[in-house]
């Protein structure tokens, strides 16, 4: 059965975001917008969640921090860049501490670009990451590792 | 007779359990304006921790949470095929102490803050539910539930005392705010995820369904109060559990100390000048 897209839950972490992103993440849990109608619930908590949403980028202090958010989570699991600096550094990809986007350190399987996101875009790219993680638990009830490139 | 209430229980109660959170969910998000999620969210969200990758912190929380679940099933049967009172009562504490093992199993600081304040709230609601029993043993001459539900008089005449103070407690027992210091559910956070924050995947799903007998068993305890008409015991269940819902909204947690202290004050006062009231004047 898929229950697996019926109950996404998810944990966020902010990067080095500038908290333009964040404000867009918890307007997503309001009243106006409130995902909770898909089941969505922000656990705050790697090992209860299925979804990592992720916003800023990736520089020398935090590189290790989603790492360790990204490997407590179960498998199947799903990464979701918001915001432009999440994909690929934005404007703060020449910095000298920037590294670039999360794909740099974890596997992204969506991007959502936007300076910053929009609640709708957000609950696209979400509704997104569920199709993927939908897929990746069929792989793995299949007897294979649930990423598919390793 | 007895043995089948107690299957039917252990078969029925997640089923209701998880219809009960289904619709406390929704009228929660009604609550604060919002849609809220299906009905049948709860199962959903179990289902789902079944599908999930079993990560396991340390080998014995698997036991320890598996236990969890079979003693709180094993204290609901027990009272709802009529067992004695005060077995129930202590078979439900040693379920939580199990679970509160069960975090201790992981070396994790917010794990074992949050089994900290399982204990805590196990301290603050343990006497209360002992003054329960003891209440309806003064009332009925009886611990066996038989004898209590089948007792002719309105309990909640005999024992108005004992029912608020029990109230006071439910609020701790179904981990709603002001109380719901060692973990919560929705999207509330508790130093991470306090008691459950190690249980992934089907052991927290185990978690999850042994909340949903004991919602039962709850409000199982509280029809007893009104067990001589079950037409208004129906009706006033119903009312307690909603009242819970809007205070779980209208309230902020509090800190353990005042939840604590306020818990101790309110019920043992209450009871104690119930069961006084109840030896001179009323019962036996």
């Amino acid at each position: 059965m898929a229950y697996m897209k019926r109950s996404p839950w998810i944990i966020h972490y902010d990067g080095s975001s500038c908290n333009g992103c964040d404000i867009e993440v918890l307007a997503c849990l309001t009243p106006l917008y409130d995902v909770e109608r898909f089941g969505i619930i922000n656990t705050g908590n790697p090992k209860h969640a299925d979804i990592f949403v992720v916003t800023g980028s990736v520089n020398e202090q935090n590189r290790e921090v989603i790492r360790n958010i990204y490997e407590q989570m179960p498998q199947p699991k799903v990464v979701v860049a918001l915001g432009i600096c999440a994909c690929s550094g934005g404007v703060f990809r020449e910095c000298y501490n920037v590294e670039g986007g999360m794909d740099k350190v974890i596997p992204v399987d969506v991007y959502v670009p936007g300076c910053p996101v929009r609640p709708e875009q957000i609950i696209d790219g979400v509704v997104k990451a569920l199709g993927v993680l939908e897929e990746k638990r069929a792989r793995m009830k299949s007897g294979a590792p649930a990423e598919a490139t390793v | 007779m007895n043995l089948l209430y107690a299957v039917a229980f252990i078969i029925l109660a997640p089923l209701v359990g998880g219809l009960i959170a289904g619709v406390d969910r929704k009228l929660t998000a009604r609550m604060q304006g919002r849609m809220g999620p299906p009905v049948l969210q709860p199962f959903y969200d179990v289902g789902k921790l079944l599908e999930k990758e079993h990560v396991v912190v340390a080998l014995s929380q698997n036991y320890f949470v598996l236990a969890y679940l079979i003693f709180i099933a094993f204290s609901g049967a027990l009272f709802f095929s009529g067992g004695d009172l005060l077995l129930v009562v202590f078979a439900l504490t040693l379920a939580h102490v199990l679970l509160v093992l069960g975090a201790y199993a992981a070396t994790s600081p917010y794990s074992f803050i949050g089994a900290e304040r399982e204990l805590i709230q196990l301290m603050a609601y343990e006497p209360m539910v002992i003054l329960a029993a003891a209440g309806f043993y003064i009332a009925t001459g009886s611990f066996y539930v038989t004898d209590i539900a089948a007792f002719p008089r309105p309990l909640i005449v005999l024992l108005p005392g004992i029912f608020i103070g029990l109230f006071y407690v439910l609020t701790m027992k179904l981990r709603k705010s002001p109380f719901d210091i060692a973990t919560s559910h929705h999207a509330h956070q508790e130093i991470v995820k306090g008691v459950t924050t190690e249980f992934s995947g089907s052991t927290l799903g185990m978690v999850e369904v042994a909340h949903w007998y004991e919602t039962v068993f709850l409000l199982g305890l509280f029809w007893l109060f009104f067990a001589w008409s079950p037409a208004i015991a129906l009706i006033a269940v119903a009312i307690l559990y909603l009242a819970e819902i809007f205070i779980d909204n209208a309230t902020a947690r509090v800190k353990w100390g005042f939840a604590l202290r306020s818990i101790w004050a309110v019920t043992l006062v209450l009871s104690a000048l119930n069961l006084v009231a109840l030896q001179y004047f009323g019962g036996l």
